[in-house]
């Protein structure tokens, strides 16, 4: 570029995009508008650079939580059912001192959300980009503020009518329980300065090194742990998960897994799988409830009505929302008729899967 | 001779103690010695005259001959099907048993789940398409290619949006590389807890991926290198999946912005119409459905690098931005799951990968690790790919724990479950790289065994 003037090096970068290897790939891709930028960038970094203005209190908060949140993670966000909870298992010590007991003692089994996470800012990006479940990104920022909010009033990190905002926020992650709790001090961050200069990882030292050992390595062979007999079964019939030929067979498993597992073969034209394959399983159990209402409940709501399987393959097609609470149903446009209807019907005579 | 041509002929699995139960052999090792003798009979009975039943279930006369052979199958003696009858070819009906499957009681939503692939049927390095292990957020989603746009911004002179026409105009290079999820064999940190293969190990894949080395993107956005040494990569489906990327790798041409996957495009499951390549690291950094690269100079601390994918160590902290797949290598047949169908020779075979670079050594043991024997390395070995090694090995008959243990070139040596846990414990859920061990028993049965 040293042989043009400068005056033509800024024409060049104004009108194409402002660099060399611009030039050199001559007509392939353009500049971002702002608006583009502003409607993809919503990332916030644990320094809350990217974190949008906005105000909310976890009494707010909780309002939303019990509309669009509670039905995975339950009311107090301590629930099992869909995901590991997100609360619980920290203490006012761990508030104090940045470091959560419970993940050194191994005192709480299953880690909650509260338990790892180390800043605040990866609750609020992580709310706005990809919840509610079923709708992501639906959120305004002042329901996210809420939310996170409701979320450390359960942790009893801030008192219930503390407003979190773009200010505040900071003073809220010298509380986070385990915001001392990460270490960037091992091998598999290879790349940069490391840790001791600022970055991450120590160079890429493993910290665990095998033997080359080759002969009479050992005296004996200690077997520290068996397959458990519940868990040859658990997996289906390891006999048809390998080829009928070759050098080995794989094991038949016991004859009540065996069944089992014919069962599912069985099924595997069955209208669950249907449901499943279509994604409405993510939603909707056959007798439980996830996002939205178990296929039992609504073959019983429904049951007796002439225009069921009408109205509900009406509903699967388009979608809706007020009938089993504020959590809509999207449309589902890329089922066939054939298909609406039968999951319908299937629904409608009560979702039997055997 | 012809006892010879009976055996061969018949099922193969004639041996006496192969019709015992584990319960019977124990009884023969106490002394009780009638059971072998009744077991021999029933042997001999079966094999000493007419017709035999072979390894497949069909019956034999050997003073003939095999039906096979004798009476020509259909596939022979008939006209076959035409071109195109398939219009994009399928797997032979009789590998249905071979796909990608769940681990039951793993997650509660198979939206945001894993399926693994069926490495114990799999050959050489290249995992077919299909069989693709997938792990997705928040469920996967059929993009349309024509409304996929990628976009760079943050610390760079202009931010840019590529279409696909951009992105396949450019210039492509084609690597080879696993990848392999964080997760993999985290559910035996602690103890055995699956039975084959394809559940200890089947979060891994091997593929050619096809696309554009993102420096050069970079650059022709004018991204500022010297301050921007972390990248934010982000998916477009609702999880919008973020991970930081290091710089040093993308500077070293290694990162790809890719469409191409074993010669096709990237199928659906694996982040059509792009996503990114990130050899030697992690699956989850590899983000699917990519749509945006943020160039910036701090980590961001992202859901899966502060919630998930940090690894618990015993004295309580948790290991941050781990993301690097270290050495780890498994048999992949025989294994979990599978029986030997008789003694006599078998090809030991099996995987090895580094996210460090390329395997330079295998060895297997066949005594649980007391005596190894150096494996061969298939052709061809590339950095942070999977490397295939095979071992002869003749099988008397007697139990054996079979074990595989990778080099990689930077002398990084594969550790026993001992030797990891020593320093990483249990609970770390992540990069679990010990060496997995596989029992034989006396009736050709494999099962998942933990070697400390």
């Amino acid at each position: 570029m040293s042989k043009f003037s400068k005056t033509v090096i800024a024409v060049a970068t104004a009108v194409v995009c402002g660099a060399a290897g611009a030039a050199k790939y001559e007509g392939i891709g353009r500049p971002a508008t702002p608006a583009e930028v502003k409607a993809w960038d919503i990332d916030v970094r644990p320094d809350f650079v990217g974190l949008p203005p906005g105000r909310g209190t976890p009494e707010q908060g909780e309002a939303i939580w019990l509309q669009k949140c509670a039905m995975c993670h339950g009311d107090f966000a301590e629930s099992n059912e869909v995901f590991t909870p997100l609360v619980g298992g920290t203490t006012q010590e761990d508030i104090k001192t940045g470091r959560v007991k419970a993940l050194v003692t191994g005192s709480v089994p299953q880690r909650t959300t509260i338990m790892k996470v180390p800043t605040v800012s990866t609750l609020w990006d992580y709310i706005h980009r990809a919840m509610p479940w079923t709708s992501p990104k639906s959120l305004q920022s002042d329901e996210v503020y809420a939310l996170v909010a409701y979320l450390l009033n359960l942790a009893e990190i801030i008192p219930y009518d503390y407003e979190l905002n773009q200010e505040t926020i900071k003073e809220v992650q010298n509380r986070m329980p385990n915001r001392n709790g990460m270490t960037w001090d091992h091998g598999m961050w290879p790349w940069g300065p490391g840790v001791k200069a600022g970055g991450i990882g120590n160079g890429g030292k493993p910290d665990v090194q095998g033997s080359d050992c080759m002969k009479n390595c050992k005296k004996e062979v200690v077997i520290g742990s068996n397959l458990p007999e519940y868990a040859w079964d658990a997996h289906g019939n390891l006999k048809e998960q390998n080829r009928v030929f070759g050098p080995v067979r794989g094991k038949e498993i016991s004859e009540a897994a065996k069944e089992e597992a014919q069962t599912a073969a069985g099924r595997q034209q069955s209208m669950l799988d249907l449901a499943k394959q279509k994604g409405c399983t993510a939603c909707h159990g056959v007798d439980k409830a996830i996002v939205g209402p178990a296929y039992r409940d609504v073959a019983a709501k429904y049951a007796g009505k002439a225009d069921a399987v009408d109205y509900l393959a009406q509903k699967i097609k388009n979608g809706g929302a007020g009938v089993w609470g504020n959590v809509p149903m999207p449309p589902h446009p890329s089922l066939t008729e054939e298909e609406l209807r039968s999951l319908a019907q299937w629904i409608a005579s009560g979702a039997k899967v055997d | 001779m012809e006892e010879t041509l009976r055996r061969r002929m018949g099922l193969i699995r004639k041996a006496p103690e192969n019709f015992l139960s584990p319960e019977e052999i124990d009884a023969i090792k106490q002394g009780r010695r009638d059971f072998i003798r009744k077991a021999f009979a029933t042997a001999t009975a079966l094999a000493a005259s007419g017709p035999v039943i072979n390894a497949y279930g069909e019956t034999v006369d050997p003073g003939k001959g095999d039906p096979n052979i004798l009476n020509l199958p259909e596939w022979s003696t008939t006209l076959g099907m035409p071109v195109a009858t398939r219009g994009y070819g399928l797997p032979s009906k009789y590998e249905a048993g071979l796909i990608r499957r769940q681990s039951p009681g793993l997650t509660q939503t198979a939206a945001a789940s894993v399926s693994f692939t069926p490495l114990q049927g799999t050959f050489g390095i290249i995992t077919a398409s299909g069989l693709h292990f997938e792990r997705h957020h928040q469920g996967w989603h059929e993009i349309d290619p024509t409304r996929h746009r990628f976009m760079i911004n943050g610390l760079v002179k202009t931010p840019m949006v590529f279409t696909m026409d951009d992105l396949l105009r450019l210039p492509s290079v084609s690597r080879i590389h696993f990848i392999e999820c964080g997760a993999n064999t985290g559910m035996e940190w602690a103890n055995v807890a699956v039975p084959t293969v394809q559940y200890t190990h089947g979060m891994i894949s091997c593929s050619e991926f096809t696309g554009v080395r993102l420096i050069d993107l970079l650059e022709m956005c004018g991204a500022d290198l010297k301050k921007g040494r972390y990248l934010l990569a982000e998916g477009a489906d609702g999880s919008s999946m973020t991970r930081t990327i290091p710089m040093e790798l993308v500077e070293s041409g290694e990162v790809l912005v890719a469409y191409g996957m074993n010669g096709e495009m990237i199928r659906p499951e694996n982040g059509y119409p792009l996503r990114l390549v990130v050899p030697g690291v992690q699956g989850v950094s590899w983000v699917k459905w990519l749509r945006r690269v943020e160039v910036g100079d701090k980590p961001y601390g992202t859901k899966d690098e502060a919630v998930h994918y940090i690894d618990l160590m015993p004295d309580g902290t948790h290991r941050q931005y781990s993301s690097l797949q270290e050495v780890k290598s498994v048999i992949t047949t025989p294994s979990g799951g599978q029986i030997l169908l008789d003694k006599g020779f078998y090809n030991i075979t099996g995987l090895a990968w580094s996210g460090r670079g390329k395997i330079v050594r295998v060895d297997v043991s066949t005594d649980g690790g007391i005596n190894w024997r150096q494996a061969r390395l298939e052709q061809p070995v590339l950095p942070k790919a999977l490397t295939r090694f095979n071992i002869d090995w003749v099988w008397d008959g007697k139990p054996a724990i079979l074990q595989s243990r990778a080099v990689d070139e930077t002398g990084h040596i594969q550790p026993t479950y001992g030797q990891l846990r020593k320093v990483r414990g249990t609970r770390s859920i992540y990069h679990n790289n010990a060496i997995q061990s596989w029992l034989v028993n006396e009736n050709g049965e494999v099962s998942n065994v933990q070697v400390l």
